[in-house]
């Protein structure tokens, strides 16, 4: 009974998103006000019944009702409850589900928050959400259903995929998904703008905070997937240029152009139509990402089940939506106007730089991603662009945005000159050469130029942003007035600093882990030592436990610097009752500049050998300490003062120049 | 370019990936028609992995089924494939000759040191020539080849316990009843 509400709420959802999608918006464009009154309480409404749909699913996997086929093929009464509930988006129709839902949410947010602004960009906004709503609910009901029953019911469940019996990943898809659907804020913002014709700063200041938070749980996804592969498909890589991973990538790169460009447009109303056009891709590009990977049009480690019907119902959604806002944009962009000038020598040209390589980025990506299928297209055969094709395209622009950024944040609105910039970024400059010829010296670098490049780089970013940091306190003395100005409208430059710095942090793990990383694949016997990056790996041999619903293998390994033991490292091979799939489990001890990881191979022989991984990976974690110091960043940008006390409705003043250059 | 066509080329740029998105729809990424199926094995000549002097070729398939099995330590899917290879050498007792793919000698004698060894033999492609002849797209791809030598099927990918019975042992199976 109980899933079959659950089946009626989707059904009631979709029917108040078709009339969120179209009474508010008839009324925005007639003037109708109760019309476009009543796109709140749809927003609400949408959301309470998906909401309800998504407590029903999720009491069918707590009570592990096997007669709903979805539960029966992802769940499994030995599952611990937790995973009970992460296996409600374990699968496709669950995330499905999950997706409808933080929509809803997100839905439900910009009808709470977006009081102080005007009833028809409002009713618009939510109108183009409802339009994404109908697709997100009309794919469930009409191709995955996840309320579907099986008749009769199996006794047991096939469980979950090992490999999502994670917390990590229990976790990672939520953040995701915040991330994807949160762009779709942004994007009806853009598609609001654009049909009333009015692209200004107050709707890059409205679309601004929304844009930020979509983009902060973004980034937290992107990095959790990143650990958890990392620890978890016990290779001890941490990407892998997958496509599901390029899929949250691309997404991520526009939506990073998108918040630099927002604050050009609210601050100098310049790059407006550049600015709705990356709102558009953004959005675009997490549409694209779930084409990708739910269709089945590419191959991935990530397997998740495919389906061509699917494929179409998604495809046909891109072309509305992608197809008809592009549209949109053709035929509304060319009258806006064209906003502040700025001399080429301007944080706009820099900040357009920028705005470019990031595109110019997503743009490789997804060309990288798709590359299979165009290969196969134009029957020139079957290749797969690995990771040296996407390696070189990082390498090749990620200096150029490093260096951008570092004079970007320091230079001024409109216009700047040489010369004071040359002299600003003088010692800066000399500084982090210096520390790259240090990086190069032939005791800290292995031959190669990457090294000198990343940290040269990384201290470029710390020494150049250190520079802007003193400008920034030159007329605040004293920790009084750098905690006002913290408090007051100091706190968004702050928050650039932190992001910048989470870059900086990010270079500096991914060229130590990349260059001074060792991998060891070895043979073990019961006793044996092996010394690694000055570590000493003693294998204690193999023992067998089990675990909630899986047996396992359980290494012992001791790990020793000098004579000291600082860990025992326990790696497990698993095997799941249910499923009898095999996993492993890698055994991490984690410090900040360094991790130990140890995982097992296979047994070799039958005198209690083993093939062992031994993997030194220095400053592994300052990659995803890169990341959430980025996000925290984001964090920070909102609660700036500006988000909570704007004022009701009215167009951003733009500040004099110079004021805003020190903002 | 006039302004207003500017602004259509995102729209544009969009219309040829949905066109190269739906041709993709319609193919399984997974099933590449081998021109070689119901063909006989490519000639080749390959000196052993383990000792260059003994030679691997075609003769090496004659009058048992065998799977050829492309594969290299660079490979990560190799890896999660060995495992099911290693199971069906020793519990099913299929034979696998290996063709060792643009690898380093050392590297692959070490390898199968640490994970075993599930190949009757391993040819040593070291530039990859003999791949070229086989239609080697990537790794791991395999071959089922019958007593005759003839290639039946190609499978592309890693081999799991999903490809293994749904596909390669109904087609083992068949070969080796048709004596």
């Amino acid at each position: 009974m109980i899933p079959e509400l659950g089946h009626f709420a989707l059904i009631l959802a979709l029917t108040l998103a078709i009339v969120q999608a179209t009474v508010p918006l008839a009324g925005s464009f007639t003037g109708n006000r109760s019309w476009m009154a009543i796109s709140r309480p749809l927003a609400y409404g949408q959301f309470t019944f998906v909401v309800i749909a998504f407590i029903c699913l999720l009491q069918a996997f707590l009570t592990s009702d096997f007669s709903v086929a979805y539960v029966a093929e992802n769940s499994n009464t030995l599952l611990p409850t937790v995973y009970k509930v992460s296996a409600l988006w374990g699968a496709h129709e669950g995330s499905l589900l999950l997706w409808a839902t933080l929509l809803g949410a997100w839905g439900a947010a910009v009808a709470t928050f977006s009081h102080n602004l005007p009833q028809q960009v409002v009713s618009r906004v939510l109108a183009v959400m409802g339009m994404i709503g109908i697709g997100f609910l009309l794919f469930m009901l009409l191709t995955s259903n996840p309320f579907g029953r099986i008749f009769p019911a199996p006794p047991q469940g096939r469980d979950l995929n090992p490999l999502l019996q994670d917390p990590g990943l229990a976790v990672h898809p939520p953040m995701l998904y915040m991330g994807y659907v949160g762009f779709s804020v942004a994007f009806a913002f853009a598609i609001a703008a654009l049909m009333g014709g009015k692209l200004d700063a107050a709707w890059a200041r409205w679309s601004r905070p929304w844009t930020t938070v979509a983009w902060c749980f973004l980034t937290i996804g992107i990095a959790l997937g990143s650990w958890w592969s990392y620890y978890e498909l016990g290779w001890g890589g941490w990407w892998f240029w997958d496509p599901v991973e390029n899929a949250s990538f691309m997404p991520w790169l526009v939506g990073t152009a998108l918040i630099h460009s927002l604050a050009v447009t609210e601050k100098r109303a310049a790059f407006k139509s550049w600015t709705v056009l990356l709102a558009l891709f953004a959005f675009s590009l997490s549409l694209l990402g779930t084409f990708l990977v739910r269709s089945g049009v590419l191959t991935s480690v990530h397997a998740f089940a495919t389906d061509p019907a699917r494929g179409t119902f998604i495809l046909a959604f891109l072309c509305v939506v992608i197809g008809g806002s592009l549209a949109l944009y053709a035929w509304r962009a060319p009258q806006v106007s064209t906003g502040g000038g700025f001399d080429l020598l301007s944080r706009e040209s820099f900040l357009l730089a920028n705005n470019l390589l990031l595109t110019l980025f997503a743009a490789l990506v997804l060309l990288g991603t798709l590359a299979p299928l165009i290969y196969e297209a134009m029957d020139w055969g079957k290749i797969s662009v690995g990771f040296p094709w996407f390696n070189t395209m990082f390498l090749g622009l990620m200096p150029f945005l490093a260096l951008l950024m570092g004079v970007g944040q320091l230079s001024r609105w409109k216009h700047d000159d040489t010369q004071r910039l040359t002299r600003e970024l003088r010692i800066a400059f000399i500084l982090s050469c210096i520390l790259a010829v240090v990086a190069a010296l032939p005791m800290f670098s292995d031959d190669h130029w990457y090294v000198p490049l990343g940290i040269g780089l990384a201290g470029w970013l710390v020494f150049s942003h250190l520079t802007g940091l003193r400008d920034h306190l030159k007329n605040k003395k004293g920790p009084a007035a750098w905690l006002a100005d913290l408090r007051g409208g100091g706190r968004s430059y702050y928050a650039m600093l932190l992001a910048h710095l989470g870059v900086a942090v990010f270079i500096i793990g991914i060229t130590m882990v990349s260059n001074f990383g060792i991998e060891e694949d070895i043979r073990m016997s019961p006793g044996a030592t092996k010394t690694v990056a000055g570590y000493r790996f003693q294998f204690d041999g193999v023992t067998s436990t089990t675990g909630p619903n899986y047996q396992a293998q359980q290494g012992r390994v001791l790990v020793f610097r000098g004579d000291k033991q600082i860990a025992v490292l326990k790696p497990q091979k698993r095997k799941y009752v249910a499923s009898r799939q095999v996993m492993t489990e890698a055994a991490i001890n984690a410090g900040l500049r360094r991790d130990l990881y140890v995982s097992l191979g296979e047994a070799v022989g039958d005198h209690g050998d083993w093939a062992v991984r031994i993997y030194y990976k220095p400053y592994v974690r300052w990659i995803w300490l890169g990341g959430l110091l980025m996000a925290l960043g984001g964090v920070l940008a909102l609660t700036d003062r500006r988000y909570r006390t704007r004022a009701a409705g009215k167009p951003a003043k733009l500040p004099p120049a110079l004021a805003a250059a020190r903002s | 370019m006039p302004k207003s066509m500017r602004f259509l080329t995102p729209l544009a740029i969009f219309g040829v990936l949905v066109v190269l998105l739906f041709y993709g729809l319609h193919q399984d990424p997974h099933r590449v028609p081998s021109p070689l199926i119901g063909k006989p094995a490519p000639k080749f000549a390959l000196p052993a992995l383990d000792d260059p002097k003994v030679m691997i070729s075609n003769a090496d398939l004659k009058g048992r089924v065998s799977l050829v099995n492309v594969w290299a330590t660079w490979c990560v899917s190799c890896r999660a494939e060995h495992e099911e290879l290693m199971r069906l050498a020793k519990v099913d007792g299929v034979r696998i000759l290996g063709l060792n793919y643009k690898d380093d000698r050392d590297d692959a004698k070490r390898w199968l040191q640490i994970y075993g060894n599930p190949y009757v033999a391993n040819a040593f492609d070291a530039d990859g020539r003999v791949g070229i002849d086989w239609g080697v797209y990537g790794t791991p791809e395999t071959f089922l080849v019958d007593r005759e030598g003839i290639i039946r099927y190609k499978q592309i990918g890693p081999i799991d316990q999903q490809v293994w019975e749904k596909t390669l042992r109904p087609l083992i199976d068949k070969l080796k009843e048709k004596t």
